[in-house]
């Protein structure tokens, strides 16, 4: 499990997270909350070991990130990334990669790593692409393949970083029930949204994020009922019970600064 | 039908792979073949297994043609290699040895050694490689400290470019003697090259090209991004400045014995990733047969099209090069950011 402990982290010496501890729980979806420009994809990406920390410490299973080497940290932790290369290269061949942590001198892919890639293609849908180039995929065909590569790493955890945000309707029910699924198997599986409705509906912990600090973590009803997400993203928020289960939607908030300035503007 | 699928993008590798191979060896052939002096193909067989080794015929095959067909191979090979690797490691579709200021560097540092101590000639692979190195840092390093687009970082090559090939005419300027066939050297060519001035260089090349065929894996990985490299385990830092050494070597290498030659690093990778698109190996083991085929068949054409007279083959190349490097510099603002 991975555990971070008042972690402070930024980039070229200006830090952007400050003081976070929370854990990503096994078994758990748990989805990071918040506006543009407040640390989620930094939170990530430090917990990964992919930036300097400037303060704090991030434990795997109670051992400092910054005394393991990148293959132990690729064993423990899987990651999707926002923007993607688009490189060309065969799909099996990139899912592939995802054994690179596990390989050993002379580092060739044997049987096993074949066959724990294709069960990875499969769990994503994406098996029947395996000898196309991904540069001749689609977007979303594409994060199918990236995402398992990722699976293919075989990690307890797994970060995705926005995985929904370019994928049309159908694609963000079909990526947040692999989410599930995923969880349901034991892994801790940790995503940035962009999506409160989304993220309220499907996550098991919500954590709200307001310029680099931690402002709260827990259910989604105890964040719905917290008010925290109107203060952070000054919108309101508001559910219905519906056939479907509870249903939640936004609504414009009318913020004082900006009525007076649209009086001044009639 | 999948099964169909599978054996039908086998054979047509084989066929491609095939296809390379005999292009490569058929361009090897014509280069000792064809020439101003018309030869039997018996006496060019006769001079290279050593049944012959006085005949005018022989000296012709032996000391003109055999160095020269190697040089360009050679030069071909390092060349676009060096240009997929830079591809690979700046994630720039547009940087080549030539455009970003790694063959100019080389050629600087050449220059200037022939200028200052003509009697450290033979160093001349290594000189070559230093400055070849200094451009490709200098390139490198500015792209990885300012975050520049990809745009920038080719602008910014061509300015490093500039520079060295303003270096360049200054030493041959300031010393007319230094460099002989100042005009082949600006250029890129391979009159009077010879199989000791290959040697050194060709050693270079052949070791460099072993380690970056076996740093194909990483290759592939670094291909991804880096955050997506380094998630999976690998070292990127590391891994980047090893393979920008290589290019270096390989690029630095072939100048040092066959000049400025432009556009092969970037023509041979692109038409290969476009032909194959299975990942680095394959690239890069196409890109260095396709380089030699390349600069070979075009050092043939400078040698053949006006004989008796023989034009510098960079001439032959850009001639080739540059209406391609326009169809992909359109292609590239139209298509994909």
């Amino acid at each position: 499990m991975i555990r971070l402990n008042r972690l402070c982290a930024g980039y070229f010496g200006k830090t952007v997270i400050q003081e976070v501890t929370m854990e990503f729980l096994p078994g758990k979806v748990t989805v990071l909350l918040g506006p543009n420009g407040s640390g989620k994809s930094t939170l990530l990406k430090a917990s990964l070991g992919l930036l300097p920390l400037t303060g704090g410490e991030v434990l795997y299973d109670d051992v400092d990130i910054r005394r393991l080497k990148r293959r132990q940290i690729a064993q423990k932790a899987a990651f999707l990334t926002q923007s993607r290369n688009t490189p060309s290269i065969q799909a099996l061949r990139m899912v592939l990669h995802g054994r690179f942590p596990y390989l050993t001198y002379p580092r060739h892919y044997g049987g096993q790593d074949y066959a724990i890639a294709r069960g990875a293609m499969d769990a994503t849908g994406s098996r029947q692409h395996e000898n196309t180039n991904v540069s001749l995929l689609s977007g979303g065909q594409r994060q199918g393949v990236y995402l398992a590569m990722a699976l293919a790493q075989d990690t307890r955890t797994l970060f995705m970083d926005e995985p929904t945000t370019y994928l049309d309707i159908g694609r963000q029910f079909h990526m947040m029930r692999t989410a599930r699924s995923l969880a349901r198997e034991g892994k801790a599986v940790v995503l940035v949204l962009h999506d409160i409705c989304l993220a309220l509906r499907e996550a098991d912990r919500v954590a709200v994020l307001q310029e680099g600090r931690l402002l709260c973590l827990g259910e989604p009803d105890a964040i719905y009922q917290s008010g925290a997400l109107e203060q952070v993203f000054g919108v309101g928020v508001h559910r219905v019970d519906t056939p479907h289960g509870m249903q939640y939607y936004c609504v414009p908030q009318q913020v004082p600064g900006r009525i007076a300035e649209e009086c001044q503007n009639t | 039908m999948s099964s169909l699928r599978i054996f039908s993008t086998r054979r047509s590798d084989i066929i491609f792979w095939a296809g390379l191979c005999a292009l490569t060896l058929g361009a090897a052939a014509l280069g000792l073949w064809t020439g101003s002096v018309k030869l039997e193909p018996a006496q060019v067989l006769d001079a290279l297994t050593g049944r012959d080794g006085t005949s005018a015929a022989a000296r012709i095959v032996l000391y003109s043609r055999l160095p020269r067909t190697c040089a360009a191979m050679l030069a071909g090979a390092a060349l676009a290699v060096s240009g997929a690797v830079i591809q690979t490691v700046l994630d720039n579709p547009l940087a080549s040895p030539s455009v970003i200021g790694v063959n100019s560097g080389a050629g600087f540092a050449v220059a200037l050694v022939c200028a200052a101590a003509p009697l450290a000639q033979r160093y001349t692979p290594l000189v070559a490689f230093g400055g070849a190195l200094a451009g490709v840092l200098l390139v490198a390093g500015l792209s990885q400290r300012t975050g520049a687009s990809r745009m920038t970082v080719i602008l910014a090559g061509v300015a490093i470019s500039a520079m060295f090939s303003a270096g360049i005419d200054t030493a041959v300027t300031l010393v007319p003697d230094a460099i002989s066939g100042v005009t082949d050297f600006r250029i890129g060519g391979f009159t009077g090259v010879t199989m000791a001035q290959l040697a050194p260089a060709a050693g270079l090349i052949f070791v460099s090209l072993g380690i970056v065929f076996s740093l194909s894996q990483q290759m592939d990985i670094l291909a991804l991004g880096s955050d997506t490299a380094q998630s999976l385990g690998l070292s990127v830092g590391p891994v980047r400045i090893t393979l920008l050494v290589l290019a270096a070597a390989l690029a630095g290498a072939a100048v040092s014995f066959c000049g400025l030659m432009g556009f092969v690093g970037l023509i041979v990778p692109h038409t290969m990733r476009r032909l194959l698109g299975k990942g680095s190996l394959s690239l890069m083991v196409s890109s260095a047969l396709g380089g030699a085929f390349f600069v070979t068949m075009c050092d043939l054409a400078a040698r053949v099209l006006f004989s008796p007279f023989e034009l510098p083959v960079g001439i032959i190349l850009a001639f080739a090069g540059a209406p391609f490097f326009l169809w992909l510099l359109f292609k590239q603002r139209g298509g994909r950011t």
